[in-house]
């Protein structure tokens, strides 16, 4: 299958390695990834925070970068991030439309019914829950709030690690709380934020998990935040790079070895 | 006369002179056993602190956040547990969800259809522009009945005009009938959820309330919730059987009888319904439904979604006056108060379909942290930030709703538990947008960086200079890796979560890196030709790029 | 303006654009979807749906008897009404129910026409009632105000509901009970699931309020 891949500009920017999991993966799988480069992101963060006229020329942007789907170009959009497909399902069409550009909607709309989350891809539309992955690690998953009610990717990510070779996966006390990220919720009611993320916290420590993971990373980053300021020693990672681990090249999972992060031996060298 | 948070309060009109201690109970101090920090505030819609300020204060106090944290997590239980035995419960939602849609669409023919068969039946129907309107008509009704006492059905609307304050200054005495209504009279407080008005209590606090304030509690009253609650029946029932005027409101309006029914389970609405010679029911002008048939969907979706029982012990209907049977005056008040303005907005409008059920509040993870009182109005939670901001419009950059609609972080499970499945986080962005829109031409800080963040994201050559712009952050990091205090407004995030550094690799680069040898397709994207397992390892890239100190 | 002419006028400005309502719009695109049961699987009266009914009175804590014949449920009657003074009924229910009682409990009668006061009822220790139809789903009973069921304070005040639920009334579903209620929609009803409770402390379960503090149910037939 030719997949395009869109990496969210969260990822691309600060987590490149969910992306370059969820392209790993996917080739591993016999596929072909597609990386359009015009490509920056889907205007979530502006429709959620109520600027609707500035995401305009952002969809604007995401629509033309990916038209070439609707010509048979790709068969299918893979987005490493419940809440962005999210926004391209349930955003973007809404917000052309309230703007009067009711061609860019449509189109618009087309693409989201060509664009699926990591889970939903591999689960229904390549039908394999089995990717021949292997983590020998205990992992808790935390299905963040889109990729759970928005787009009700279900237990689909949850299939994925059951199949995960080595893995000891441990449930989630309070998994389907909102861990209080939010976008700018964090900043305008960061005290409330904070509230929840402690509660969410305490859950993940009270699993005994290595590794917390969910399916998009920018809950990760709120509740990495938390985990890193605290000195957990629990590290977050993003569902692709556990399915993209195997035996002959594993993902590492110290906490310093986190893309982006130099370790300490570096930074002494 | 107190202050709250710079407002002056009316807390001293509400004290009337009456043998009992209740209700306007003498004195404004808390007692030894209970805290009173939500003094009366003067726009029951707008109490006067942001909801970030308010939640702040709310997330302190210990006694709340352990109370809220136990009662949301019990009815959360009950809710799921017999929502999960229908199972045509979401064709239920559907139903509910296309009537109000209906009611809505209709509400001129429908409102003149209730007025119609309402004074058929021999009620006398007023209407009320806002709250001042509708208080000044029960306050007349009350006096000409002669009467100096009323007794009171929890009503949601009634906290929404501050009947009781201002029957209050008219010098008559409302008596709260509702236990937890109750508590929060005595303890001269506001409710702080829509069900269970003094959810932020608990059994010890009620039982100093009780003791300090009820004026007839046994002396040795303990907290046990039984006893509790037969303190406050023996207290009520003397008002109950000598009350000659009540007040209630509606759970729901039949348009096509003329039909008005009281949800409750106590028995003290029956009381007040049944009783007394003269009723006065204020309902909002959304509260109708159009048939009779259609209570067959609203009294399956409410009960289960509101106190999580199959069905509440008690739902009162009456039609006018029955002759011989329960009041023989009966009026009913229709009150505007802002709903056309929000019936008017063809977004907004769906927070009207809400049936008071309360189920988004004890679901919503904001809520269950900062309780009621933080939301600065009667209507707290999910549905309270996207309606209070409705009723009242806003009055400007200053207004405190304005910040209503941001006290959520979109989770979503508001409108999953939603019984006519009003999509909440849709309505608190489109309350976003709507504000960001009349705020336009004003420059904000949130406003300036949307501008640049749209500018640069509009394009892609824009996007990728600013990620390699963002290599400042490893500066800031040092050699840690992550960023752990930035300067306000920043410090918002790191004083309790560590940032990431941005790697030295963008996603894009690594793109470009990995695939630059292979084709180029015919619309410029490169793609991998890379063989599954064959070529760079991806761990050894993964290696190269985390450990090798090159500066890109 | 008057208040109701000025509403009126705002609702319209707010739903009918050019002499079009918006609620023309709706009926025609968007239906009022009714996929919802409209009828249990049970048959009205069927063993399985007053099985039903037991169990959700049960679980309300409503205490349940069984009568096959009327003189079962006067023997029922009397054995429940033993200890109570003065018992009130409504004007027309079967005086063969009141047969049994025995000579130490006062049969007090209430109607429209002659009406006890609240005080009066407030002195008399229980009340027995007829029923209109029970709701087996939910658990349910309503009374409609027909003249076996009474004004509706005669079963507010006393503090001990007796009520006689005829199996052929025990529907399955809710929406079967509203059918039938939809007969007479304008008589008073009250619907009963339970004696009165309270949830307001803590979330704790507290039965008996201000309604009766004891319900018992006799299913006849």
């Amino acid at each position: 299958m030719r997949i395009a891949l869109a990496a969210t500009c969260i990822a691309d920017a600060m987590f490149p390695q969910a992306p370059r999991a969820t392209v790993q993966l996917l080739e591993r799988l016999g596929h072909e990834v597609y990386f359009p480069e015009q490509q920056t992101c889907c205007g979530q963060m502006h429709v959620n925070t109520g600027y609707f006229d500035e995401a305009v020329p952002v969809i604007r942007n995401h629509v033309e970068t990916f038209a070439p789907a609707l010509d048979g170009e790709w068969d299918a959009i893979v987005v490493p991030s419940g809440s962005c497909t999210g926004s391209i399902r349930h955003q973007q069409a809404m917000v052309c439309r309230r703007a009067g550009q009711e061609k860019l909607g449509a189109t618009a709309e087309a693409l989201a019914a060509k664009t699926y989350e990591l889970s939903e891809l591999l689960v229904d539309v390549l039908g394999v829950t089995d990717v021949g992955a292997h983590f020998p690690h205990r992992v808790t998953y935390h299905p963040t709030c889109h990729s759970l009610r928005m787009i009700r990717v279900g237990d689909k990510p949850l299939q994925l690690l059951r199949a995960v070779d080595g893995i000891d996966l441990v449930e989630l006390p309070g998994a389907e709380s909102c861990c209080g990220f939010g976008g700018t919720f964090a900043l305008k009611n960061s005290e409330t934020s904070t509230a929840m993320l402690s509660d969410k916290m305490s859950n993940v420590k009270s699993t005994g998990a290595e590794v917390v993971t969910a399916g998009d990373y920018s809950c990760l980053m709120h509740i990495g935040g938390g985990l890193s300021k605290l000195r957990s020693g629990v590290r977050t990672m993003h569902l692709a790079e556990i399915l993209a681990s195997t035996q002959s090249a594993p993902t590492p999972v110290d906490v310093e070895a986190a893309p982006g992060r130099d370790s300490e031996a570096e930074a002494a060298r | 006369m107190s202050t709250f948070l710079g407002f002056p309060t009316r807390r001293g009109a509400k004290t009337l002179p009456d043998d009992g201690a209740h209700p306007g109970a003498p004195g404004t101090s808390a007692g030894p056993g209970w805290a009173d920090d939500v003094p009366h505030p003067e726009a029951p819609l707008r109490w006067g602190a942001t909801f970030p300020e308010a939640a702040k204060q709310a997330l302190g106090n210990t006694q709340l956040r352990r109370n809220l944290a136990h009662a949301t997590s019990t009815i959360r239980a009950k809710r799921a547990a017999v929502v999960g035995e229908v199972p045509d419960w979401e064709e239920l939602r559907d139903a509910g969800s296309t009537i109000k849609a209906h009611v809505m669409s209709d509400l001129p023919r429908l409102l003149e259809e209730l007025e119609r068969n309402v004074t058929a039946r021999g009620g006398v129907v007023h209407w009320a522009r806002d709250a001042a309107e509708a208080n000044q008509i029960v306050t007349d009704l009350v006096k000409a009945t002669g009467e100096t006492e009323v007794v009171k059905v929890k009503s949601m609307v009634t906290q929404e005009i501050g009947l009781n304050e201002a029957l209050a200054e008219e010098g008559i005495a409302a008596f709260e009938t509702d236990l937890a209504e109750l508590i929060v009279q005595l303890a001269d407080d506001m409710p702080s959820h829509i069900l269970v008005p003094a959810i932020h209590r608990n059994r010890s606090e009620i039982r100093e309330i009780f003791l300090e304030r009820m004026g007839d509690a046994p002396p040795d009253l303990t907290d046990a919730p039984r006893e509790l609650a037969m303190a406050a029946r023996a207290h009520l029932r003397r008002k109950f059987l000598s009350a000659k005027v009540a007040i209630s409101g509606a759970n729901f309006a039949v348009a096509d009888t003329g039909t008005l029914a009281v949800v409750e389970s106590e028995g003290n609405g029956r009381m007040c319904l049944t009783l007394p010679e003269t009723l006065i029911t204020v309902m909002g002008i959304e509260k109708l439904i159009p048939t009779y048939q259609d209570l067959e969907v609203f009294m399956a979706l409410l009960p289960r979604s509101s106190t999580g029982e199959r069905m509440n012990p008690y739902t009162s209907l009456w039609t006018g006056v029955t002759p011989g049977d329960g009041p023989q005056e009966f009026h009913l008040v229709l009150l505007d108060n802002g709903r056309s303005k929000a019936l008017a907005d063809d977004v907004g409008r769906a927070a009207l379909h809400c049936i008071r059920c309360s189920a988004c509040l004890n679901v919503c993870p904001v809520y269950e942290r900062v309780g009621g009182h933080a939301y600065g109005s009667v209507y707290p939670g999910p549905i309270g930030a996207v309606l209070t901001p409705q009723l009242t419009g806003s009055t400007g950059r200053s207004d405190p709703n304005n910040s209503l609609p941001y006290a959520s972080t979109l989770c979503g499970a508001c409108y999953d538990v939603c019984p006519v499945k009003i999509d909440i986080p849709s309505l608190l962005v489109h309350l976003r947008a709507r504000e960001v829109d009349q705020d336009r031409g004003r420059p904000t800080a949130w406003g300036a960086a949307m501008k640049a963040a749209s500018f640069v994201m509009a394009r892609p050559g824009r996007f990728e200079l600013a990620e390699k712009a963002g290599g400042v952050t490893r500066v800031l990091g040092g050699s840690k890796g992550r960023i752990t205090s930035l300067p306000f407004p920043g410090s918002k995030w790191t004083d309790a979560r560590d940032l990431p550094v941005l790697p030295k690799q963008s996603f894009r680069e690594w793109w470009a890196d990995e695939h630059a040898a292979t084709e180029t397709d015919p619309r410029g994207e490169r793609r991998s030709s890379e063989a599954p397992d064959g070529g760079g390892s991806p761990s050894a890239d993964r290696t190269d790029t985390e450990t090798t100190g090159d500066a890109r | 303006m008057s208040a109701r002419d000025d509403i009126l006028a705002r609702v319209r400005a707010a739903v009918i654009n050019d002499g079009a309502h918006l609620g023309d719009a709706v009926a025609e695109q968007a239906p009022v979807s009714r996929g919802y049961r409209t009828t249990g699987e049970h048959s009205p009266g069927s063993a399985e749906a007053i099985e039903i009914l037991v169990d959700r009175l049960v679980d309300y804590r409503a205490i349940v008897h069984r009568a096959a014949t009327t003189a079962d449920l006067a023997r029922t009657v009397g054995e429940l009404l033993a200890d109570a003074r003065s018992v009130v009924v409504p004007p027309a229910l079967p005086a063969a129910w009141t047969s049994a009682l025995t000579a130490g409990t006062a049969v007090v009668h209430d109607s429209r026409d002659d009406r006890r006061t609240a005080a009066e009822l407030d002195q008399v220790d229980a009340v027995l009632t007829a029923s209109r139809l029970a709701v087996a789903d939910t658990g349910t009973i309503v009374l409609d105000g027909a003249d076996d069921q009474g004004r509706r304070a005669i079963t507010l005040v006393p503090d001990l509901h007796v009520c006689v639920v005829r199996t052929e009334h025990v529907v399955h579903t809710l929406p079967e009970a509203v059918t039938i209620l939809a007969a007479h929609p304008t008589r008073p009803q009250t619907w009963i699931s339970g004696p009165s409770a309270t949830s307001d402390i803590e979330l704790s379960r507290v039965e008996g309020v201000h309604g009766p503090r004891t319900l018992h149910v006799i299913l006849l037939g």
